[in-house]
């Protein structure tokens, strides 16, 4: 009853492309397409994962085992959660969509590009789906290794420096995650997720959280960001932006909050703090970012801050909040990035300073960038509104103070994406925008629409996820009581509870 | 008068594999007089081949027929698993470094006596490996030493080749003499020569505090860490590494490496049980010394010999690590980690050997701007072993790594999980360094000069060794249930 193979498949088939675009002797236009025939079945495929996944049904599902070695008893396990397909399934849209967009635009050795695109596919689906500590940190490792050579060969002129710091940020976390995962493992006696119980110890669990901190990144631990997501090519910032951020943020919550529950609570305020911090100091430096992808890069820094905080007020809320912003981001950085990456082709610098006026006569781009810049700042009614709206509903019982940092920082996020959108497209022209810049091509609207009408969707009805996220879930201890999940319900709720509060007073 | 011996019963089958080496030399030498100059490198590296492949088999069946460790011929080795694992591994990396050694630009003069001497040097490496006297055990290493010398040396063209072998012969020498001194005071302390003997001794005699003995067995731990190259003993590894012939140094590298360490092993374990409180901690010290010293020497590096000789070291201190935990899944762990380390190594040598025949010079990392587009077979497994070396998923570096970390925090060492993740996290610097120079930078940018006549066809010996290492490399991550098994038969021969 239970198809397990489809979430093997899920994980092998993107590999298995890669292999077959490495070995096979395809004509450099034939693997870019194989690469995309690929990267679509793969979507076909997850769409049948979701269709066979019961949402309402507590407990893992389409799992499959296989014991991997025996004496520590690390196994091969995966298996899907309901936030699990939600984030998967952005994964692998935005990755086709990403594939599709180098399509369009050719790159240079191309079998080795899209060898490493899918394979980077694999091994993200691969993090979502681990339920084996150890299979985790594979996975995890496994996706550093494409994205290395992504960055440092298709970069740009200071991509050996951005993946030095990339790489070192991200291992220094990654290994200090390897030590907690032999400890905890070998102190359980097992290492799969699902068997395990709770840990109580501090030092595992900042192991974890580092490594999670870093790749997120939470606010201190950014410095490798503006490089990686400057020097890298558009379709690999939309990935490490969109998705590769989210496996962050999966991991806090698939581990870290779900496994430690007495450390997440004596934590709990330092990491508050700390994204909340993230949250306000990104939308400054996106304020002042003086390029297309420095606005972006850090939005998207604000961004995991605001998801962190929706993530640890542990609570159904911000739960589900959390999940719906992880998949709007990702769907809005990835669309951003790649709408970036074509205003660059058009006027050879992403320079805030030198672009403008790019609405006259091109209308498609003025549209698509309009929506998604909308949809980013959570204009009432938008995806991100619902989850931002929930995730400060969330924190809001966990402390007051942060919801205001919240607030505050959504007007700051209004106000860096209006002037990214102004500085593109309104004004005057730019000294670097000529009449010769063509609006968006049919090739790349069909790469980009999508995205963008995923968005839209899903601002009409963002209960698809936030209803659909945490009935089968992993047990996530010290969460807070359930409360109404609708917008109307929250709101509701929330006007009760400030009622209450100033009763008291 | 007729003196009359009492031979003592031949196992000869626990013998084999180092028997079929030794003939293997035995008739390298005869190809070196009697085959005529032209044919001899192809025969003498058939021969050499059919050698290790015979040891292979030999140890292969050994492993399968001793569940049950004992010793014969009057003691003097120990028929097990162990040792048939490291007789396994040692063949292996000997075929590998045949191929690597093919095309070697080496005069044709005593190519014969090159392979003769590779053998010999197996065979005493697989007669050590199951060394079980201190008798043995020394002429074991002497046996495989003595042939390493003179291979270190035997490339006189080549510059710094017999300032190898000279360095190699008066440090090895000196390690070997502390080792027999060591031997010497633990035979002195205790009378006894069997391995298992002196821990009974050491038992019924109440010797554990003995001076003697101890200054013995830190003499040995000492004599075998010459061999290990395991800091501080390490001094000689970088030069002889840089100076000796390329295949050479891909062999020593994974084969003297193993054979020490699992000696080590072996040694500590059946001998000194009792001193366990010591030795692990002394061990444990060596391991951070050689982490210490081999990742911090080898961020500095640009020659790509010199930096793959500190990362030997600071393997050694991985395994070290192993030891140093003095448990079964420690056992394992080191002999977990040996198979995909040493294909790891001689394929990483390989690659190196390559290069220096493309460009005719000493390869340093700017050397290699380039290599992985231009021969994507070489760069790919190149990259993969680094990625190996550095403890990535999906290699067989990975996995080793886990367990080692796992033994370690097992017997309870946390501080030496933190000190081997810490030296991990450093190591990327260079292994990743490496994959930078391959991948990330363009050869017009550093103008390497063309070999005259271009570049030399590809070489389907030195291909095929490290696409083979390569399947080592990736195999071993994914069939660990086997190779763990293997691992736990061979460490269940010792009485942890």
């Amino acid at each position: 009853m239970d198809p397990g193979w489809l979430t093997t498949a899920l994980i092998l088939l993107p590999v298995a492309g890669a292999l077959a675009v490495w070995i096979l002797p395809l004509r450099p236009f034939a693997v870019g397409s194989t690469a995309m025939l690929v990267a679509l079945a793969e979507v076909a495929l997850w769409i049948d994962a979701a269709a066979r996944f019961d949402f309402q049904q507590p407990g893992l599902q389409l799992a499959q085992r296989q014991s991997w070695f025996s004496d520590l008893h690390v196994s091969y396990h995966v298996g899907f959660y309901g936030f699990s397909i939600w984030l998967v399934g952005m994964t692998v849209v935005v990755l086709a969509a990403a594939i599709g967009y180098a399509v369009w635009v050719g790159r240079e050795r191309p079998r080795a590009y899209y060898g490493l695109m899918l394979l980077l596919t694999g091994a993200i689906v691969g993090v979502f789906v681990a339920q084996d500590l150890l299979l985790f940190y594979v996975f995890w490792e496994a996706m550093l290794v494409p994205l290395y050579f992504l960055v440092g060969v298709w970069g740009g002129p200071g991509r050996l420096r951005a993946t030095l710091l990339f790489v070192i940020y991200t291992m220094a976390g990654s290994l200090l995650m390897l030590a907690s995962i032999i400890v905890l493992g070998l102190s359980q006696g097992t290492f799969d997720l699902v068997d395990s119980g709770t840990n109580g110890s501090d030092w595992i669990f900042l192991g974890f959280v580092a490594a999670f901190a870093v790749k997120a990144p939470i606010f201190p631990l950014h410095a490798w960001l503006p490089e990686a997501y400057r020097e890298s090519s558009p379709e690999v910032a939309a990935v490490l932006s969109g998705v590769v951020s989210k496996v962050a943020a999966f991991g806090f919550l698939r581990i870290a909050i779900a496994k430690f529950p007495g450390p997440t609570s004596d934590f709990r305020t330092v990491i508050l703090v700390l994204a909340a911090c993230g949250l306000v100091y990104g939308s400054l430096l996106a304020f002042r970012a003086p390029d297309l992808r420095g606005v972006i890069a850090y939005s998207s820094l604000a961004q995991l801050g605001l998801i962190t905080l929706g993530l640890f007020a542990v609570n159904d809320l911000g739960l589900n909040g959390a999940v719906l912003q992880m998949v709007n981001h990702g769907l809005i950085s990835a669309t951003l990035f790649l709408l970036a990456g074509a205003i660059e082709r058009r006027a050879a610098t992403g320079e805030l300073g030198a672009l403008g006026g790019m609405a006259r006569g091109r209308p498609a781009l003025a549209t698509v960038l309009m929506t998604t810049g909308v949809i980013a700042l959570a204009v009432p009614g938008s995806a991100a509104f619902a989850g931002e709206f929930a995730i400060l509903a969330g924190v809001f019982r966990t402390g007051w103070g942060y919801a205001v940092v919240g607030a505050v920082a959504i007007v700051l996020a209004a106000m860096y994406m209006l002037r990214l959108i102004s500085a593109v497209l309104h004004r005057e022209p730019g000294p670097a925008v000529t009449e010769a810049a063509l609006d968006l091509r049919a090739a790349e609207l069909t790469v980009i629409v999508p995205l963008v009408a995923l968005l839209l969707g899903l601002s009409a009805w963002p209960a698809a996820i936030t209803e659909r996220s945490f009935a089968s879930a992993p047990t996530i201890p010290n969460k807070g009581s359930v409360i109404a999940t609708t917008e109307a319900g929250q709101l509701q709720m929330l006007l009760k509870e400030l009622a209450q509060k100033a009763g008291r007073k | 008068m007729i003196l009359a011996l009492a031979t003592p019963p031949i196992d000869w089958l626990a013998l084999a594999a180092p028997l079929t080496l030794l003939a293997a030399g035995g008739a390298n030498l005869l190809v070196a007089v009697l085959v005529p100059h032209g044919d001899r490198r192809v025969v003498a590296a058939w021969i050499a081949v059919l050698g290790f492949a015979g040891a292979l088999v030999a140890a292969a069946v050994l492993f399968d027929r001793s569940p049950d460790g004992h010793g014969v011929i009057a003691d003097a080795i120990q028929r097990d698993r162990l040792g048939a694992l490291t007789s396994m591994i040692v063949a292996g990396s000997g075929i590998l470094a045949i191929g690597t050694s093919y095309r070697e630009p080496m005069s044709d003069d005593h190519i014969a006596e090159y392979y003769a001497l590779l053998a010999w040097a197996g065979a005493g490496m697989a007669f050590l490996s199951t060394a079980s006297t201190l008798l043995t055990l020394f002429l074991g290493l002497e046996w495989f030493s003595i042939s390493l010398y003179i291979l270190c040396a035997i490339d006189r063209e080549l510059v710094g080749s017999l300032e190898a072998g000279l360095k190699y012969l008066i440090v090895g020498s000196f390690g070997a003499a502390m080792l027999l001194f060591g031997s010497a005071l633990v035979y002195g302390a205790t009378g006894q020569l069997e391995l298992h003997r002196i821990a009974q001794a050491v038992e019924q005699q109440g010797l554990s505090h003995d001076a003697l003995l101890v200054a013995g067995l830190a003499l040995m731990i000492g004599g075998l860490g010459f061999k290990a190259s395991a800091a501080p003993f390490h001094m000689w590894t970088p030069d002889v590494y840089e100076g000796a012939p390329t295949p050479v140094t891909a062999f020593m590298s994974a084969a003297t490496k193993a054979v020490a360490l699992v000696l080590m092993l072996r040694v500590l374990v059946t001998a000194f049980p009792q001193e366990a409180r010591l030795w692990t901690v002394g061990v444990a010290v060596l391991a951070c010394a050689s982490l210490a010293v081999g990742n911090l020497a080898a961020l500095v590096q640009r020659n790509l010999k010199r930096m793959l000789a500190y990362s030997s070291i600071s393997h050694a201190g991985f395994m070290l690590i192993a030891i140093s935990a003095n448990n079964a899944l420690g056992g394992r762990a080191l002999l977990y980690y040996l198979i995909p380390y040493c294909a790891m190594s001689v394929g990483s040598f390989a690659v190196v050997a390559a290069r220096e025949r493309e460009l005719n010079r000493p390869v340093d990392l700017d050397g290699l701007a380039g290599f992985g587009w231009e021969r994507p077979l070489l760069g790919i497994s190149m990259a993969a072993f680094m990625l190996g070396f550095a403890g990535f998923p999906l290699t067989g570096g990975f996995v080793g790594k886990f367990y080692v970390f796992s033994a370690a925090y097992d017997s309870g060492w946390t501080w030496l999980v933190i000190v081997g993740v810490a030296a991990t996290a450093v190591s990327l610097y260079y292994y990743l360094g490496v994959i930078r120079a391959m991948f990330m930078r363009p050869s017009e940018e550093l103008q390497l000069a063309p070999v005259a006549g271009g570049s030399p066809a590809p070489e389907r010996a030195l291909q095929t060794a490290v696409a083979a290492a390569l399947v080592v490399t990736v195999g071993s991550f994914f069939a660990v249930q086997p190779l763990i098994d293997g691992a736990r038969h061979a460490a269940s021969a010792l009485p942890f």
